[in-house]
């Protein structure tokens, strides 16, 4: 099989080909049958180590990964580093001179701040692999995201998707939106204004429009992807209150009745009930949230995999 | 001590002199222009410049020392060497020290500082408010008289109008320019760099060009009501020049400068995350970029300023969006002008010493600098236009090495410094 990426670290969906793209949901593919076995371990990344750097809370995502490590037989050690000990004077070039000193394989890091990933990776000799960097990009997210439309629209070619909530600070909707309109989608997001950044639709070349109202993106989409609402934008006066909110810009099933009927939803979780998305549409059948956290797993194995030489 | 400058091409815009001609020096001060073919004085030490071009001493109206208080970052004395290295005879540090250059015992300290160190001269930029605090005037009266050339609240720009108004005010008293960070605070906090395309492919905080105009309208139009001379800093922006051109043209007293990053790099630059090319303002997009080379050609831009702004590495080694803004610029922006303006058919020589010299000391009042007129201070740069050489952040007589040109080469360059009749820096020597 040809490897699907040349490069060691998997930084952005913004830098990869479709072709890279499609390479990684193929082999993410082929381990997905390994999630589902009684014993769900392969000795794939024995001896290889794992570090996961994580400078912001997620349970889920940290967990995804460490389970994708260990699941390959790779040696997966967690980090968590509260902001408040980096302000101690430790530099981020310091923390990854350390880290590689130790020579691990793969360093899967999350952080708040944009770029942290592309600035590790200048100086670790270990593959870096972006778990989310601030408001620019959640590659993996993006591509669990991928797997399960694929899974259930058989391709990704040619479909509607709606992006809908807080565009400006979501690395989920711009990891997405290379990802969808690489392969041929056509997106279009909608929210707030205060929360769709001017000139939005200069994101990418091309099939990337910005609805002026949530119902314009909704309708006839194939796809309905809910952003989660960070409940500390309302102290920046991004929208009055949640509960404006709610009523205006939240997916609720009478807005869900202007997408096709075959639509399905999905949303990058933890979700606020009842703000962004009504318990009605989460609960649904339309609603492959469950799914998405099934992918994860897949995605993050490949991806692993892929970084640390495999393929 | 008698020194003679033999065979250099001299120009000195404020005489409007653009030919081969000699200058002899003598107690610090021009003693007199000698043509070809008259006779020198057989006792004076003889500095051959030939193929050099001889300029009035280069003057850098926005630099940061960082003494007092940050020693680490900067001294005066490390920064005067880089100065004299980039070609440049004096500077004026702006007053964001700590404390805050808002006395005239901070002024007086910086200058004495300097005098220790016996290389740049150092024409210190005074607080506009107490500790920049933007509610109290400083003692502007008292900094004059202890040298301070200009008053400032750089990086902390006065948010309240009426206060600015009476700091204009007050400031045309003395006779001191405002220089004048234009920056809505308001608009651009949290933005770490040109808000744009750039910024939204790589999920940073902007800082929109709006920011700036909307300041530099609102001061502009201060100026105008309170007939005080407004110079804006390091201009970055297509809105504020065409603010600045209007005003000019209105015969409002305004006048402006330009940092060599705002007319060598886009904020394409940022692609990668280095945060040597984080400052403030923020590298803007190529509109912006043409309107400022248009600018530089056209006239409306009257200074080189390079808004050295030394950090040290541990401070730059952070996250982009924790890192602190600015860049070092001192040794660079000759080579920068030479290779970007110069070369490229922008500009031609004596608008470039207009640039560097002449129209800094207009701009701050320098009485007999910025020209070579016979009775001057012997403040004088050597140009060669035509070396080639790489600029090295390791080589660097700065502290402080946060600079994204490292690596880069240069066509043209600064090779020798002259302060006060005395040779301070020799390229190579
Ligand atoms: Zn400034």
């Amino acid at each position: 099989m040809e490897k699907p990426f040349r490069r060691r670290d998997l930084l952005g969906i913004r830098d990869l080909s479709a072709a890279e793209i499609t390479g990684i949901l193929n082999t993410a593919e082929n381990f997905r049958e390994i999630n589902q076995r009684e014993i769900k371990k392969v000795p794939t990344l024995r001896g290889k180590t794992v570090i996961n750097l994580f400078f912001e809370n997620s349970t889920r995502t940290r967990t995804s990964f460490e389970l994708a490590a260990k699941r390959l037989s790779a040696d997966a050690v967690n980090i968590s580093v509260s902001s408040s000990s980096v302000t101690k004077g430790e530099t981020l070039v310091d923390t990854a001179l350390n880290l590689d000193a130790m020579q691990p394989d793969c360093i899967v890091v999350r952080h708040g701040s944009a770029g942290v990933p592309h600035q590790l990776a200048k100086v670790s000799r270990a593959a870096i692999v972006n778990a989310g960097d601030g408001a620019n990009e959640h590659p993996t997210q993006a591509l669990l995201d991928a797997m399960t439309i694929r899974e259930h629209k058989g391709t990704i070619e040619g479909l509607e998707v709606a992006i809908l909530g807080d565009i400006l600070h979501s690395r989920v909707a711009r990891s997405n939106i290379h990802l969808l309109t690489k392969l041929g989608a056509r997106v279009r997001v909608a929210g707030p204004k205060t929360l769709v950044p001017r000139d939005f639709e200069h994101l990418v070349e091309k099939d990337l429009t910005v609805c002026p109202h949530v119902e314009d993106a909704i309708r006839g989409a194939d796809v309905v992807m809910i952003l989660r609402i960070q409940r500390e934008r309302q102290d920046s006066a991004y929208f009055p209150t949640l509960r404006e909110y709610s009523i205006h810009y939240g997916l609720t099933n009478e807005r869900l009745d202007l997408a096709r009927k075959d639509a399905i939803v999905l949303h990058p979780g933890p979700m606020n009930r009842g703000i962004e998305i009504a318990s009605e549409v989460a609960d649904s059948s339309r609603s492959l949230i469950l799914d998405q956290v099934k992918y994860g797993v897949a995605v993050r194995m490949a991806v692993l995999y892929l970084a640390t030489g495999g393929g | 001590m008698k020194l003679l400058i033999k065979n250099g091409h001299l120009i000195d815009p404020a005489q409007n002199q653009n030919s081969g001609m000699d200058v002899l020096i003598e107690g610090g001060r021009v003693a007199a222009w000698i043509g070809r073919g008259e006779q020198p004085p057989a006792d004076a030490e003889v500095f051959d410049a030939s193929g050099l071009v001889v300029a009035p001493g280069f003057i850098d109206l926005h630099v940061h020392l960082r003494e007092p208080g940050q020693e680490h970052k900067e001294t005066i004395a490390s920064g005067c060497a880089a100065a004299v290295a980039g070609g440049f005879t004096s500077v004026c540090p702006m007053p964001n020290t700590n404390p805050i250059n808002d006395n005239a015992a901070i002024t007086r300290y910086m200058i004495e500082q300097a005098e220790r160190a016996g290389l740049a001269n150092v024409f210190p930029v005074g607080a506009i408010t107490k500790e920049s605090n933007g509610a109290q005037l400083a003692e502007m009266g008292e900094m004059k008289a202890a040298g301070a050339v200009a008053v400032s609240d750089d990086g902390r720009p006065v948010p309240n109008a009426g206060m600015m108004r009476r700091a204009m005010e007050y400031a045309k008293d003395f006779d001191l320019p405002v220089v004048d960070h234009c920056e809505d605070k308001s608009l651009s906090s949290g933005g770490v760099m040109h808000e744009g395309r750039v910024s939204l492919l790589l999920g940073l905080k902007g800082m929109p060009a709006l920011a700036e105009d909307l300041d530099a309208v609102r001061d502009i139009y201060l100026a105008r009501e309170t007939g005080a001379h407004i110079h804006v800093a390091h201009i970055s922006t297509k809105g504020s020049i065409e603010i600045v051109r209007r005003a000019k043209a209105e015969g409002i007293h305004a006048t402006c400068e330009v940092a060599p990053h705002h007319f060598t790099l886009t904020d394409a630059a940022v692609e990668g995350y280095d945060t040597n090319t984080k400052m403030a303002p923020p590298l803007r997009s190529e509109e912006h970029v043409a309107a400022i080379l248009e600018a530089i050609k056209d006239g409306t831009i009257d200074a080189i300023a390079t808004d050295h702004a030394p950090h040290h590495a541990d401070e730059k080694a952070l996250e982009y969006d924790r890192a602190p803004f600015g860049i070092t610029g001192l040794e660079t922006a000759v080579g920068l002008a030479f290779s970007e303006l110069v070369h490229k058919g922008l500009i031609d020589l004596v608008r470039l010493v207009e640039l560097f010299s002449t129209n800094p000391a207009r701009v701050f009042h320098l009485r007999e600098r910025g020209t070579l007129k016979v009775g001057s201070h012997a403040d004088l740069t050597l140009l060669d236009p035509t070396l080639d050489w790489v600029y090295r952040n390791a080589e660097s007589r700065s502290k402080s090495k946060n600079s994204p040109y490292d690596g880069r080469s240069f066509h043209g360059a600064a090779v020798a410094t002259i302060v006060g009749g005395k040779i301070v820096y020799r390229r190579g020597g």
